[in-house]
């Protein structure tokens, strides 16, 4: 081969590397290398040979097994000033998406939002979340987010849509067309400015705000009675007496987690020997039916005809005008339930999700003359979030069907999928010369618009709320945009040719609208800085409500005749058929967080079904009909016609079916595509409103099964003292009733070894089961703190669900209409826990703070810990759920994995894992006590499950401290412990159920 | 003293010394019928389909498996007991009998002991795989270390477990081995193979039958015998307490060691009868193997199994009588009505009620109907596992956690897998190593003759 050289250098260097060659090929092979290196002698003895060969082994087998994992680790050049390595930083913010809205906190940890919390200055949600909210920081590294503005489902830039975009809407506006700008809900001042600015830009635009499961009943119904087109602000905690249609407003209806508040504030008994009484008419089972006092299953079509006797009865009494021509009677016994309310008027509370408007006149009516204006429901300061009126939707879908709309502009609504005639509003599209949406991710509207344009995560993008008249609150980024999207108002604001970052344009109308509002109400001279920071660190700023005028209020009853005379009439032509109810989910409410996996596999809190919706029927419909759990029907109405599993649920009214909506997404992403059917298009318009429920159904089998994923099949106590209860009554008298064998366990108990001393701290928890609600928050908070991880359909069929927390739901009396019970299990934290004594390898172990600690790396996975745990709170990772193909859920990318919580370490396959009392949070409050020289106190330390509970359902303290919260509520008499007498002293301590219900003497 | 008359003879056919060494060598010295290469070819299927099973496992994970939250423990803790029984025949039969004198041990012993060994070693498979990390399966071992240095658990059964079972499967081998000596003396003087004279004359350590030889032979067997006789009453003892140390209605129960003893025992001698009747078939060596062995084994099975029966009632009683409500579930809604009734009532039909027929002589008699009840039992002693384990953990204290378990084909694959290592085993050993003790036979050959 010829050389070739470009300096003397490079010819010298040659030179050398060819000699280096040459010595190289005079050694011949490796092993006499090495034998050279080892000053042996060229002749290979046996032992050298042995001692080689040993050698060469050992260093392979050392190469081959201590592969390390390579992890990038990038530091910081310039350190942000607030970030600390290993310290969460907390920023106040809130969750506006439509009508959902919580005041949250959000834990960033190396500059990652990786926990919401609840915000405890806020009086609205006070600290309380629910699991959607606890969900919603998942969705931030969903990997299905659009990533970057779309024209014709393909990629662009923003340049590029902007410069395309504002042309065509400013000839569309000279040409005097017309523009659209359908909206979900919007409770955000400032973005109402901007749709108040874009009307004034282009004065052709319509803003049609459209929810998917409308109040527009209730909106229309209080236009009508006291014409006022709001939602009232019910006042839950100063109701004695609670009579509910169908609102689950424990679950869902309007502002659950406010609610939640407010009625266990009412339910508590702490000492007091009065709660409120709850009685919930309804068809399906809900959460919040599960918690009533009295639930009493009616068909959808019932309800009006109670209502009207309701109120006919309690005119009679009051001396009022009753209407009872042609009114059938009840078809349930209303006489004790009138007296209760008109003992207990003023302080009573009607309410009904109908959105029939003449039943919310009729709800109206009642409330009215029970007085319940100005005491338990207020007008004056209105609930927001919902504001879509479904009469004007349908009047738009016509109009653009009729190809009189040019433009639309599409912001956090998915009509293509919930709207209950999306085939219609698909149609229109294609009529339109210009569609936008502004939805994050591809959804089934997005996937048919012209453009995307990719609204930011909430989580990154500055906003405002004004959820309730008076109760402002602000949400600011958390985290840079992870893609290269953009706020939908900063998109609004370019498009009418406003180039301003939204940040500044919140601050300005801030300025300008809300700071005078603090002037006015509070004297101190406050500069708009001050204001603005300090509303900014605590999320939100309220206007006391004292000081909002209370006018006096005048039902406009002549109408009530016409109201009563439809209902009966609509009564009449549903007569004796089936018929179905709409409900929403707890979890995946409209279908918007469908591809959250967190919430899909958060079991349904009353059918304890994960990853599915069905249609529940009642067992004795059921049991005439030859049905069983999991047969696939179809459901035929008018219009309208699915297959879908069946489920008993104990408690359906009979000749009802209910099913879930929020299901069946087509376009929601990988994890909620195809789970469950979508049942939006049962949905019709009556009245003006959309109405959830449907009559003349028809169900016929089609032979096929379905295997539901379970994470409960047994749903009897089977006669054990598991929940322990009681009736008020019986309360008052003995406050252990129903509780009386903890007396006796507790003398009973007898030990041949040593009490466990717990010296210093002795952890423990107490439950409130009157407080606790079921609603899964905790399940959720827990999995977000604890890196629990998501493992599908299909493993949770096997059973094998990984939450460390789960509520356990049981069902008591009769099928027809059973009690139900909530009660939150997870790790007891025994003192003489049985799952420590057989490990062989020591992995669990008592800690003298009386946690039952697991050590995952001394685990070699036996699993008798799970066997002889009578609780059955330990899971095992029966396989790798990180970073594994089979399960594609967010722990599957680099994404999703952010959203892991660092101080928790992420288990590997064959390892058993539990709650642990979330020690992470213990030995931070620990820590800081000790920084700060004192001992810790209540309030310092709060697991998860506890700090955002919106049912304040749970107490975290210390044993060994006589005067903490905990040890209180360990002395209350009705205080027990989960299976007691198996003298395990499990730390976490159960308070009986008590329902506000008459005694049943046995 | 074995009275001939009376029991009739152990050996028949008016053997020479020399006819039995004739005999008992045959088949390790003639080529093996088609019959035996069929049977190792199933054996090497069964073992393929385990050896798949094992890479699932591995690979993939312990979810292969139909265990959940509830029923954590499952197919391959029955197994494992199950094998741990069957690995208890050999060995409690050769030294029961030894100690008891009972010479007509003497032509079964052999094979029983070959048994033994690879049961326990099937069984010992089982706790191992059923980790959910097993490459870190040596934490149960207490070696000094630098963690700490932490030590195992001494108060878990598991770590008992850990000790009881390798130190059985070491007795026993040895045990088989030091047995075998004399006899493989014998081969290694028969055979005309260079190789195998290597080998053989290998493993009989110089043995060349001096009285010397004997007596230390006969010594060696002696204290054996007399440590394994307690290593097999502790071993199962152990097992037992696997679970009896637990605090799962069900599980919780003192009788659990001596219950479990005896159920090994009779699920050993019973496989002992199973493998017995098919080799005297096989292997024509009906005049080794008599009626009169087999009629002794299944008077023994009488008399296990009434012990079973009695371990049954007593189970059942206490529990009535503690009037624990947990307990009365488990046994009276679980097992004996409820949805695990079959399985309950098969255990009880097949170990304690069919084993009675044994009663009959003229049923002791028909071989066929011998065979059939063996399989019987031990298809009923599985289900007694199946019963325990899973019965008790699919519906325990808290009703919402009740689940159901059913074994995936990974798991089944995984007990196919033994059961083909195991008859593998077996084949192996009858085509290479005597099958029957020629030299303690040839003991027994005179002494049970009928006298006239």
């Amino acid at each position: 081969m010829k050389n070739y050289w470009k300096s003397i250098e490079e010819k010298n260097q040659k030179v050398i590397s060819k000699i280096a060659e040459e010595k190289d090929m005079s050694q011949n092979t490796i092993i006499e290398t090495l034998l050279e290196v080892m000053k042996f002698d060229n002749s290979t003895s046996r032992r050298d040979f042995l001692k080689l060969g040993g050698f060469s082994l050992a260093a392979a087998t050392l190469a081959a097994s201590c592969e390390a994992p390579i992890n990038k680790s990038i530091p910081f050049l310039i350190k942000p000033e607030e970030v600390v390595s290993g310290i969460a930083n907390y920023y106040a913010s809130s969750l506006i998406d439509g009508s959902d809205y919580c005041s949250i906190l959000v834990k960033t940890r190396e500059g990652r939002p990786i926990k919401i919390e609840g915000n405890e200055l806020s009086t609205l949600t006070k600290g309380g979340t629910n699991a959607r909210v606890q969900a919603s920081v998942l969705s931030l590294y969903d990997t299905e987010r659009l990533k970057e503005p779309l024209h014709k489902n393909s990629k662009t830039s923003w340049g590029e849509a902007d410069n395309k975009i504002t042309p065509l809407l400013n000839s569309i506006n000279t040409k005097g067309s017309k523009i659209v700008i359908l909206s979900s809900t919007i409770i955000s001042p400032s973005t109402n400015s901007v749709y108040k600015a874009f009307v004034k830009k282009f004065p052709n635009t319509q803003i049609v705000y459209y929810d998917a499961i409308s109040a527009s009943a209730i909106l229309m119904g209080n236009k009508k009675s006291f014409n006022r087109q709001v939602i009232p602000d019910y006042r839950f905690d100063k109701a004695d007496i609670i009579v509910s249609f169908g609102a689950d407003f424990l679950g869902t209806w309007l502002s659950p987690i406010e609610y939640t508040k407010q009625y266990v504030q009412n339910r508590k008994l702490n000492g007091k020997s009065t709660m409120s009484k709850h009685i919930q008419f309804e068809t399906g089972m809900s959460l919040t039916g599960s918690n009533a006092d009295e639930r009493i299953p009616i068909k959808p079509s019932e309800e009006g005809i109670i209502l009207i006797n309701i109120y006919n009865q309690l005119a009679k009494i009051n001396g009022s005008p009753v209407y009872n021509i042609n009114v059938p009677i009840s078809p349930v016994d209303i006489k004790p339930i009138v007296n209760e309310l008109w003992t207990k008027r003023e302080k009573s509370l009607i309410i009904s999700n109908s959105n029939d408007i003449d039943i919310q006149i009729l709800v109206n009516a009642t409330n009215y003359l029970l007085g319940n204006y100005l005491n338990t429901i207020d007008l004056d300061t209105p609930l927001y979030v919902k504001q879509g009126i479904d009469s004007e939707m349908e009047a738009f879908v016509i109009d653009m069907e009729e190809g009189n709309i040019d433009a639309l502009i599409i912001n956090n609504v998915n009509p293509a999928y919930d709207y209950q005639n999306a085939e219609r509003f698909k149609r229109g599209l294609t009529k339109l010369k210009l569609s936008i949406s502004l939805a994050n991710t591809l959804d089934e509207t997005a996937a048919l618009v012209d453009y995307v344009c990719p609204d930011n995560h909430f989580l990154e993008s500055w906003n405002d709320a004004e959820p309730k008249r008076g109760f402002f609150s602000l949400a600011q980024p958390t985290i840079h945009k992870l893609f290269n999207t953009r706020a939908s108002q900063e998109s609004l604001l370019k498009w009418i040719g406003e180039n301003i970052d939204y940040h500044n344009y919140i601050q300005k109308y801030w300025e300008e609208f809300i700071f005078p509002l603090k002037n006015e109400f509070i004297n101190t001279e406050f500069e708009f800085r001050q204001f603005w920071n300090k509303s900014l660190q605590e999320g939100v700023f309220e206007i006391p409500s004292s000081t909002v005028s209370k006018k006096s209020l005048k039902f406009d009853s002549i109408t009530l005749q016409d109201t009563i005379y439809t209902i009966v009439q609509n009564k009449k032509s549903v007569f004796g058929d089936i018929e179905l109810q709409l409900s929403e989910s707890v979890a995946i409410g409209h279908g918007k967080h469908a591809n959250n996996p967190w919430l899909q596999e958060l079991p349904d809190p009353i059918s304890k079904i994960c990853w599915d919706n069905y249609a529940t029927i009642s067992p004795i419909y059921a049991s005439e009909n030859g049905l069983q759990n999991g047969d696939i029907v179809t459901i035929i109405s008018d219009s309208a016609e699915i297959e879908i599993p069946v489920l008993l649920q104990p408690g359906q009214a009979k000749d009802t079916i209910s099913i879930a909506l929020g299901y069946g997404r087509e376009n929601a992403g990988k994890v909620g595509n195809k789970v469950g059917k979508n049942v939006f298009q049962f949905g019709h318009i009556a009245n003006g409103n959309t109405q959830y429920y449907r009559s003349r159904i028809k169900i016929s089998k089609t032979g096929k099964t379905h295997l539901f994923a379970l994470t409960q099949t047994h749903h009897s106590m089977e006669g054990r003292a598991i929940v322990r209860e009681t009736t008020l009554d019986n309360y008052i008298e003995n406050h252990s009733s129903g509780n009386e064998m903890h007396e006796k366990y507790h003398e009973k108990a007898r030990t041949l070894y040593k009490a466990q001393a717990h010296i210093g701290y002795h952890w423990g928890l107490s439950i409130d089961l009157n407080a606790c609600t079921g609603c899964g928050n905790c399940v959720i908070a827990c999995q977000a703190e604890n890196n629990v991880p998501v493992i599908g359909k299909d493993e949770v069929r096997r059973r094998r669900i990984m939450h460390w927390m789960r509520i356990d739901r049981y069902y008591s009396d009769s099928i027809e209409n059973p009690q139900v019970y909530h009660q939150p299990i997870m790790c007891q934290h025994c003192d003489k826990a049985p799952c420590e004594n057989v490990c062989p390898v020591s992995a669990t172990m008592h800690s003298n703070d009386g946690l039952n600690h697991i050590a995952y790396n001394r685990c070699v996975g036996t699993r008798y810990c799970m066997n002889n745990c009578p609780y059955k709170v330990r899971r095992f990772n029966w396989y790798a759920y990180s970073e594994n193909e089979k399960f594609d859920f967010h722990m599957n990318s680099e994404l999703g994995r952010m959203v892991l919580n660092p101080d928790v370490v992420v288990r590997s396959r064959g390892v058993v894992e539990k709650c642990s009392l979330c020690i992470q949070r213990i030995q931070e409050g620990v820590a800081k006590a000790k920084l700060e020289n004192r001992l810790l106190i209540d309030g310092d330390i709060k697991p998860a499950c506890l700090q955002s509970c919106p049912a304040d359902a749970l107490v975290f303290g210390n044993i060994n401290d006589e005067n903490s919260k905990l040890s209180l509520k360990h002395l209350d008499k009705r205080n027990y412990h989960l299976l007691e007498e198996l003298s395990i002293l499990p730390s976490v301590g159960y308070l009986t159920k008590v329902r506000n219900k008459p005694n049943i003497k046995a | 003293m074995y009275d001939a008359n009376i029991r009739g003879t152990l050996i028949k056919g008016n053997k020479t010394y020399h006819q039995i060494t004739e005999d008992i060598c045959r088949p390790l010295e003639t080529s093996p019928n088609y019959w035996w290469y069929i049977a190792l070819f199933l054996s090497f299927g069964a073992l393929s389909i385990g050896t798949w099973s094992l890479y699932m496992t591995f690979n993939e994970g312990l979810g292969t498996w139909g265990l959940n939250n509830t029923v954590s423990w499952g197919y391959s803790i029955i197994n494992f007991v199950w094998w741990i029984g069957i690995g208890h025949a050999g060995t409690a039969f050769s030294i029961f009998l030894l100690i008891l004198g009972q010479k007509w041990r003497t032509s079964i012993n052999r094979a029983a002991e070959a048994m033994t060994v690879v049961a326990v070693f099937c069984a010992g498979i089982f706790p191992i795989i059923h980790m959910g990390r097993p490459n870190i399966a040596f934490f149960v071992f207490p070696y000094p270390n630098d963690r700490g240095p932490l030590w195992i658990n001494f108060n878990s059964a598991l770590t008992w477990d850990v000790a009881a079972i390798p130190t059985y499967l070491m007795a026993s081998a040895m045990f088989f081995y030091i047995g075998m000596i004399p006899d493989l003396a014998t081969v290694r003087d028969r055979t005309t193979s260079k190789v195998k004279k290597a080998i053989f004359g290998f493993f009989s350590f110089g043995w060349v039958g001096s009285s010397k030889d004997w007596l230390r032979f006969e010594t060696l067997s002696w204290i054996l015998a007399g440590l394994m006789a307690a290593l097999v009453v502790s071993v199962h003892s152990i097992v037992a307490m696997d679970f009896a140390s637990s605090i799962l209605p069900g599980w919780h129960t003192t009788i659990f060691p001596p219950y479990f003893v005896v159920g090994a025992i009779l699920s050993g001698f019973s496989m002992v009868l199973t493998i017995m009747i098919i080799i005297r078939k096989i292997y024509k060596l009906q005049d080794y193997i008599t009626d009169s062995h087999i009629n002794a084994i299944c008077k023994i099975l009488v008399f296990i199994s009434l012990i079973m029966g009695m371990a049954y009632g007593t189970e059942i009683f206490v529990t009535w009588y503690s009037g624990n409500e947990y307990e009365m579930f488990t046994f009276f809604h679980n097992r004996i009505t409820g949805d695990y009734n079959s399985a309950f009532w098969i255990m009880v039909t097949s170990n304690a009620i069919i084993p009675q027929l044994f009663w009959f002589k003229k049923i002791r008699g028909k071989l066929l109907i011998v065979f059939l009840i063996s399989i019987i039992i031990n298809i009923g002693m599985w289900f007694e596992r199946y019963v325990i384990v899973v019965t008790s953990l699919s519906k325990d204290l808290l009703p919402s956690n009740w689940a159901d378990y059913t074994p995936t084909n990974v798991e089944v694959g995984l007990f196919i897998g033994t059961l083909g290592f195991f008859v593998m085993c077996l084949l192996l050993f009858f085509k290479y190593l005597p099958m029957i003790a020629i030299s303690e036979v040839k003991g027994v050959l005179k002494s049970s003759k009928i006298k006239n």
